[in-house]
């Protein structure tokens, strides 16, 4: 008797957990597109695993059928890490807020980009602390008022492409959770990237700072005939903050941590793995 | 038969350390058990470094008493030890760059190292080797042990440093002829004819570690812990595993929960600054049910402390470190042979129970070098995290509740078996309950109710040395072990009746064989390497007696004699107020 082979529908993803973000809440946007994409490239939910922080971006794992870590505040990628060094068959994506990602959790994203750890790692930019009700965050506005800025946030923002193309991220790109098409392929082609794949993406907060009317006149589709692969470019792309840019500004091919750790390993073992004895007998 | 302390003293970055243990593995190798102890500047170069060892025919539990022989490169060396030579103890100096006085009380040898070095063999840093040349033919230490020691250290920089490092061994012998001997230390072959290893405490926890199937580490450099992980970033990938050098303390332990979670036995090691910064996902594995193994080698806290010193002042911090109702496992391993065993028990409380294990060490124990049996892993046997039968993974349930509190977990690619790792309260599959309010309190004795099996294991692993019901009893924890037990036997001597317990699980503790031991006490002393007690307030929370502490923080280990000396004094209180009692009566 053979098992038939089922397709897999962007339907088998979601569970019984119901997303408790508010109505109209960007994050729903995401949400449906990572469907979409997990169910275009069928990945299987065995075989995959959503690591998230805390905020509104890290109940994520809990509303995909899935393995799932909900960790604590700004430690998606230390975790991301372990996961896919212990079982490099997983597919794992890092889900985050630009809290989570950017302020709390900033320290890590340099080495993840560095070592080119293979996962996708989501950013959902709202520009504002959510969960807390509404305090500026990492890339609110300068003059952006609120609980912890009444007299209106005196930082600049931090500019995420910029910053991750600097740290040598080999996959860059940013979608807006309106243009759920577009995200879709978005988000497939950073979880088919080989290697560290990052995706800012503009997911308003309708309560605490809706944007929904400030982006859309904003949004610019990264130039048909930019290249991806070059650097400077890439960077240039990123530093036109007049306008919010769609699309993948970088990509570059480099040896995965895995692949390395992979040859690491057989480097070792190029005499034949040792017993205990062995390693013992060093000490004598 | 033979029991000597060889105490080596210079500048830093000079070659003592590596003196001090070229002369440990030739005295080991030469058949005697060997106990080290060495201290270091907290800086690269420069300042002052000591190696000591203790040589001996019998098995060995501290790092003694008095000097015996003393090497002294430099005035400062010689300033700082001298008064700890015995009498009758020899001084070894390089004449080159001091000569101490003279005293009748003490026997001198001025060898010039530095100009022997640098005149006959042409390389001043040899005159470390000079050195033990001097000592192979004065105090009759096989040769041959230090001719093949020179050429596995120096083989793999080639022939031309051999030659001369073996050159530099010869010169310092035809010196030692040269020298009338005045002293009575002569060394020859060891009683002991089975091979021993010759391992630090970090290094016997590594080896620990690969025996019971670890396979990931990920960590950050932090003295004195550094050395698990550099050993283990050699010797994991030939077993087809791996160290990752993480960011930060946060990162090293986030990245072993991941591992653990992917099914990996994963363990980080740290000192009290990295342990510091653990804390909030020690929280996180608790909530989660992750098993991970987290290595403490204490040193000398707050702060940056003293790095390089050595203290038991982390122990509130492991049994207590974290927010909300946070139960782990505290355990703290004892010696060098303990390391391997100690490290074995706990990935498996970690496995079996599913929860963080701490696991305590210090300054002392892991840099201390001392022969050890070639370790047998059958001892203790390796124990696995329950997996979810396939009845179960009809239903899965990651939480589910059980008679024993541990749930059976599933690894990412099972199929059925998915499920979230969750930090916020959840219920039995892992949904948020984070407004449910009995569910709290379920979930919460589901996980401090493992407790209970795991007390029964802590009872099981007391050791307890000297009379078992005695009247002046000594509860210990950590690196102590050895000191107590030497002082108890010379107390035992001396006629009087104590014994002493050591626990290896701290938290939670053994209590009924703590209870067993103190029925019957007079007075129970508490030695630790701490300012306030920390283990006897732990035990103040659960026992109703009037503990007596004895507290050294100086950022040294104890010497046994100093307990012998608290005993005594116990003893002598003890029995003034018995006479006092019976005089009322």
């Amino acid at each position: 008797m053979s098992t038939p082979v089922t397709e897999l529908t962007p339907q088998d993803y979601k569970t019984e957990e119901h997303p408790i973000w508010c109505p109209g809440c960007g994050d729903f946007g995401v949400l449906s597109s990572l469907y979409n994409a997990l169910a275009g490239l069928q990945i299987k939910p065995k075989d995959l695993v959503v690591v998230s922080g805390i905020g509104c971006s890290g109940r994520t794992p809990g509303f995909i059928k899935s393995y799932g870590f909900h960790s604590v505040h700004g430690r998606v990628l230390p975790v991301a890490l372990g996961v896919k060094l212990a079982n490099p068959s997983l597919t794992v994506i890092g889900a985050g807020g630009d809290g989570d990602g950017f302020a709390i959790g900033g320290g890590h994203i340099p080495h993840a980009a560095r070592r080119n750890v293979d996962i996708a790692y989501l950013i959902m930019d709202n520009s504002t602390y959510g969960l807390t009700k509404g305090q500026y965050s990492p890339t609110s506005p300068t003059g952006f008022q609120a609980g912890s800025t009444p007299y209106g946030n005196i930082e600049q923002p931090l500019n995420p492409l910029a910053m991750l193309i600097g740290y040598g991220a080999t996959f860059v790109g940013q979608g807006y959770s309106g243009k759920p098409k577009e995200l879709t392929e978005l988000i497939t082609r950073a979880i088919e990237h080989k290697g560290f794949g990052f995706v800012n993406i503009l997911s308003p907060c309708i309560t605490f700072y809706n944007t929904y009317k400030v982006i859309p006149p904003k949004l610019q589709e990264v130039p048909k005939d930019h290249d991806v692969t070059n650097r400077a470019k890439a960077f240039a792309l990123a530093l036109q903050t007049d306008h919010v840019q769609l699309g993948v500004l970088y990509q570059t091919s480099l040896p995965t941590f895995e692949e390395s750790v992979a040859q690491v390993i057989k480097k070792a073992q190029a005499s034949g793995p040792p017993r205990l004895d062995e390693i013992f007998a060093e000490f004598s | 038969m033979v029991d000597y302390v060889f105490r080596v003293g210079g500048e830093g970055g000079e070659g003592v350390i590596s003196t001090g243990e070229m002369l440990t593995t030739a005295l080991a190798r030469s058949g005697f058990e060997i106990y080290t102890f060495r201290t270091y500047p907290a800086e690269i170069k420069g300042g002052h470094a000591n190696y000591q060892v203790r040589a001996s025919g019998n098995l060995l539990l501290s790092y003694g008493a008095s000097v015996d022989v003393l090497l002294a490169f430099n005035e400062e060396a010689y300033q700082k030890h001298y008064k700890d030579v015995r009498p009758g103890g020899v001084i070894v100096y390089d004449s080159d760059s001091y000569t101490p006085p003279s005293t009748d009380s003490l026997i001198f040898y001025g060898v010039p190292l530095t100009s022997l070095a640098t005149e006959k063999v042409g390389i001043k840093l040899t005159k470390n080797i000079v050195a033990l040349g001097f000592f192979s033919h004065f105090f009759d230490i096989p040769f041959a042990t230090f001719e093949d020691l020179l050429k596995e250290k120096f083989g793999r920089k080639g022939e031309m440093v051999v030659q001369k490092n073996l050159l530099a061994l010869k010169v310092g012998v035809e010196y030692a002829k040269s020298q009338q001997k005045r002293d009575q230390i002569h060394l020859g072959a060891g009683p002991r004819k089975t091979k021993e290893l010759v391992l630090s405490g970090n290094e016997s926890l590594a080896l620990g570690a690969i025996a019971v199937g670890c396979r990931f580490y990920a960590g950050y450099p932090i003295t004195p812990a550094t050395d698990i992980m550099e050993f283990l970033a050699k010797e994991l990938p030939k077993l087809g595993g791996f160290v990752v050098q993480t960011e930060d303390e946060i990162a090293a332990i986030g990245t072993v929960l991941g591992a653990s979670f992917a099914g990996k036995k994963a363990m980080t090691a740290t000192s009290g600054p990295g342990f510091s910064l653990m804390t909030e996902m020690m929280g996180l594995a608790v909530a989660a049910e992750l098993p991970a193994v987290v290595v403490n080698v204490q040193r000398v806290g707050p702060s940056t402390g003293m790095p390089t010193k050595t203290e038991q002042g982390d122990l509130y911090l492991a049994v207590y470190g974290g927010h909300g109702n946070c139960p782990r496992i505290v355990m703290a391993l004892t010696s060098v042979e303990d390391c391997f065993y100690g490290i074995m028990h706990a990935f498996n409380l970690a496995e079996q129970f599913q929860m963080p294990v701490v696991v305590l060490s210090d300054a002392s124990l892991g840099h201390r070098k001392a022969t050890v049996p070639v370790p047998d892993p059958s001892q203790v046997p390796v124990v696995e995290r329950r997996k979810p039968s396939p009845e179960e993974l009809r239903d899965y349930k990651r939480y589910r509740f059980t008679p024993d509190h541990i749930s059976p977990m599933a690894i990412p690619g099972t199929e059925g078996g998915g499920y979230v790792a969750e930090g916020l309260e959840h219920d039995e599959i892992g949904y948020p309950a984070a407004s449910n309010h009995e569910m709290h309190l379920r979930t919460t004795q589901k996980r401090y109710g493992k407790f209970h099996a795991v007390e029964a294991i802590a009872n099981d692993l007391v050791r307890i040395y000297g009379n078992p019901h005695p009247e002046i009893g000594v509860i210990g924890w950590g690196a102590t072990e050895g000191v107590i037990r030497e002082a108890v036997q010379m107390a035992a001597e001396k006629g009087y009746s104590v014994g002493a317990l050591h626990p290896k699980i701290l938290y939670p503790q053994p209590l009924a064989k703590l209870k067993e031991f103190m029925e019957g006490t007079k007075a129970v002393i508490i030695p630790e390497v701490n300012f306030t007690g920390q283990f006897a307030t732990l035990l103040r929370k659960r026992f109703a007696y009037d503990f007596i502490q004895f507290n050294k923080c100086i950022g040294l280990p104890f010497t046994p004699k100093e307990i012998f000396d608290k005993i005594e004094e116990v003893a002598a209180h003890v029995h003034a107020s018995h006479r006092a009692h019976a005089a009322r009566l």
